[in-house]
């Protein structure tokens, strides 16, 4: 089976510090992958590798070797715009733009070009607020600043925003660590309706979330993969005592 | 004694009151046991305040009441019987006689004021000796009011404190009740100028000469349309088509792009532009820019182009503020999440996009705000104004034609040779009122938006 995303071999660095060592990991299409460890670990600097969003730091140097269907994301013809476009971002904190709910939703698809026209503008806007399960919630009020939301409704929003430009994975960062336990269910309910349409990638502090939502499950230590596999596996029979010590909260 | 006399003379009881004060408090400690509430300093300085304040207060206040005083009995007088019942010569003829009287001068081109002289000095005398009784008064029943409470319990630490506040509080009100007395006197001349001139020509009226006032229609000449015009043209257009482009560029730049080194260095750059005195962007407006404006308004072919254009010196004005939008531009693009900046950028926004499409939206009330404040302190900008444009209002939308500002107008009015009761002169403090109440609305007006705004985001 075909890999969407291979990294291989990667370090990255801030500075001189080493925050990833050498870590190798495939991601499927078809799965949402958990990645979990403590904090610090370095789990969103190696989400963050995989749309370069690391070039926005100026200390950051990444090494290794990462692929995206194949093609070398680092590599000179890579164009940043356009991976960052294919490989969507949610954050840790819902940050809607300061703008109504519909031109949060358009942003992407305007900056590139994707609609021709008002009508397809306004499909493009209800279909990514139809699967980010907020249509219902805000069709009346479109034209309401994105702000105005609830926190969870704000990342139902931003992840509405993130699938608008059509992407081929989506790379979530804690994105229900802000949220209550309702709206959480809600994320990771629309996390499951998702899945197969997008590769996604879930960084989360919460084992039942990780076990809840993923198929895959990736365990960072300082900075290092220590365990990949099959989240059934991981969370029932781990191959490593560090796993096992973290699964179990002993330490964290 | 003089006011400035009694003052030094009421610093050096203060500072016998202290040493009073403390010797008593010392005396007082070594004859008990136990704890003190106060240490012997703060009982000096208690008896120090007390001895002081009471006097200087009546003489700050002695200072500004007197000269009326003496005047008035200087009036009483039945020397005084032959005085002009009213208006200028009055007053000349008795500022005269106190200059005379003072020593100040030593002939008089009125002879009342000779004869009225003695009468001053005598007058001033009697007066000099009420103030010294009065301030010898005040500060001895304030020295034996605290002498008397120097006591081993007698809190003397937080009774110093609270006088200290209190003075503190009357500094900062200095300010405050200046502002005050500003727009009173503002408000009194213009109160007189409206007495003469209807509101409705001044304030809708086109034109405006203020060399030849016709006595029976002062209103027709005394139109302030063309200055408020001129103002709003030179300071609130071409100023801010320069400063607001540029200032905004700047901080994008500055936020978005430079590298820490780099911002280090230019910043700080930027803000001394703010400390160049306004008078030598004047003369660079007036010397400079000035002429290379009207020689490029020739050069295309225009042929009544101004050398004192309002174009050159909104441009000068222009770049004088652009430190100043700079900064507030810089302020609120900072403001703005850095959350905002990665969301777009992860979209697959370029970076200029991120600026133009997300970040200066979302500091667009910090930005309008700054402007605003901008626009305020350029239509209240003077020196280069007076310098570089003309004395001749005409209502143009031509930037090379001359133009002339509200403040621009005010020095005109108030220097050279002016009768200080004509509409003319008082026309300086009505413009002078306007202007405020238009900076005053707009300051308010930015501060609501720039407070908005800091809701928005804390
Ligand atoms: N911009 C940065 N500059 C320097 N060091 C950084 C930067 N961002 C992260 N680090 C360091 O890299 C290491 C990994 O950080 P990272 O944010 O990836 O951890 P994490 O696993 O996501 O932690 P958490 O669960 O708390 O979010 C940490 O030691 C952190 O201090
Ligand atoms: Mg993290």
């Amino acid at each position: 089976m075909s890999h969407k995303i291979n990294a291989h071999n990667v370090n990255v660095f801030y500075g001189e510090k080493q925050a990833i060592r050498n870590v190798s990991i495939d991601v499927d299409q078809e799965d949402v992958t958990a990645f979990i460890g403590p904090s610090g670990c370095g789990k969103s600097t190696f989400l963050r590798t995989l749309n370069r969003m690391n070039d926005t730091v100026a200390s950051a140097r990444v090494e290794g070797d990462i692929r995206l269907d194949g093609e070398d994301i680092y590599s000179k013809d890579m164009d940043v715009v356009q991976l960052r476009a294919r490989v969507g971002m949610v954050f840790q904190k819902p940050n809607p733009f300061p703008k109504s709910i519909y031109e949060n939703v358009a942003y992407g698809p305007r900056i590139h070009g994707l609609a021709s026209g008002k009508a397809e503008l306004d499909t493009i806007v209800e279909q990514s607020l139809t699967r980010a399960g907020l249509w219902s919630e805000v069709k009346d009020r479109l034209s309401d600043s994105g702000t105005a939301l609830s926190g969870g409704q704000q990342q139902r929003l931003c992840i509405a925003r993130a699938i608008a430009v059509d992407p081929e994975v989506i790379l979530m960062d804690e994105p229900c660590s802000a949220l209550d336990p309702i709206a959480t269910a809600r994320i990771e309910e629309l996390i499951h309706d998702l899945r197969g349409r997008y590769a996604i990638v879930i960084v989360t502090h919460n084992m039942q979330q990780a076990a809840r939502v993923s198929q895959k499950t990736a365990f960072f230590h300082l900075g290092e993969l220590v365990e990949y596999g099959d989240t059934n596996d991981i969370f029932t029979n781990p191959r490593e005592q560090r796993t096992t010590d973290y699964i179990t909260g002993r330490y964290g | 004694m003089s006011v400035g006399a009694l003052f030094f003379v009421v610093i050096v009881l203060g500072l016998i009151g202290w040493f009073v004060g403390r010797a008593r408090a010392i005396a007082l400690r070594s004859s008990r046991t136990g704890r003190f509430s106060a240490l012997p300093g703060h009982h000096g300085w208690f008896v120090a305040l007390w001895t002081t304040l009471p006097p200087l207060l009546f003489l700050a206040i002695w200072f500004f009441v007197s000269p009326a005083m003496v005047t008035d009995a200087v009036i009483a007088t039945p020397q005084a019987a032959s005085l002009p019942p009213t208006g200028f010569e009055r007053s000349a003829i008795l500022s005269e006689a106190r200059n005379l009287a003072r020593g100040e001068a030593f002939g008089a081109f009125h002879d009342l004021s000779e004869v009225l002289a003695p009468a001053y000095a005598a007058a001033q005398r009697r007066f000099d000796w009420i103030a010294t009784a009065l301030a010898a008064i005040l500060a001895f029943a304030g020295f034996a009011f605290s002498y008397l409470r120097v006591r081993p319990q007698f809190g003397a630490r937080t009774a110093v404190e609270r006088i200290v506040m209190l003075l503190l509080l009357g500094a900062s009100l200095i300010a405050i009740l200046t502002t005050f007395g500003i727009v009173a006197s503002l408000l009194f001349e213009s109160a007189r100028f409206f007495s003469i001139v209807p509101l409705i020509d001044f304030l809708f009226g086109t034109h405006w000469s203020p060399q030849v006032i016709d006595p029976r229609d002062p209103g027709a000449n005394l139109g302030a349309v063309p200055l408020f015009w001129g103002t709003f043209f030179i300071g609130a257009v071409i100023a801010m088509l320069v400063a607001i482009p540029f200032g905004l560029m700047s901080a994008i730049y500055l936020t978005q792009y430079a590298k820490l080194s780099t911002r280090r260095w230019i910043k700080p750059l930027l803000e001394v532009l703010a400390g160049v005195p306004t008078v030598v962007y004047g003369y660079f407006a007036a010397l400079t820019v000035a002429p290379a404006v009207r020689d490029f308004a020739v050069m295309i072919g225009i042929r009544w182009a101004s050398s004192e254009s309002a174009l050159a010196a909104g441009l000068v004005m222009g770049v004088m503020i652009i430190p100043f939008v700079s900064s507030i531009a810089d302020d609120s693009l900072a403001a703005v999440p850095s959350s905002m900046r990665d969301g777009s950028l992860a979209m697959g926004a370029t970076p200029s996009e991120t600026i133009r499409k997300v970040l200066v939206p979302a500091a667009l009330p910090g930005i309008v705000g700054g402007v605003l404040l901008a626009v305020s302190r350029a239509i209240g900008e003077t020196m280069i104004v007076v310098m570089a444009a003309s004395g001749v209002a005409t209502l143009t939308l031509n930037p090379f034609a001359s133009t002339t500002t509200v403040t621009k107008q005010i020095v005109d009015l108030l220097t050279g040779e002016a009768e200080f009761d004509s509409a003319k002169t008082l026309a300086a403090f009505a413009l002078g009122l306007t202007l405020f109440v238009i900076t005053l609305l707009l300051n308010i007006v930015a501060l609501i938006v720039v407070k908005r705004y800091r809701e928005a985001y804390d």
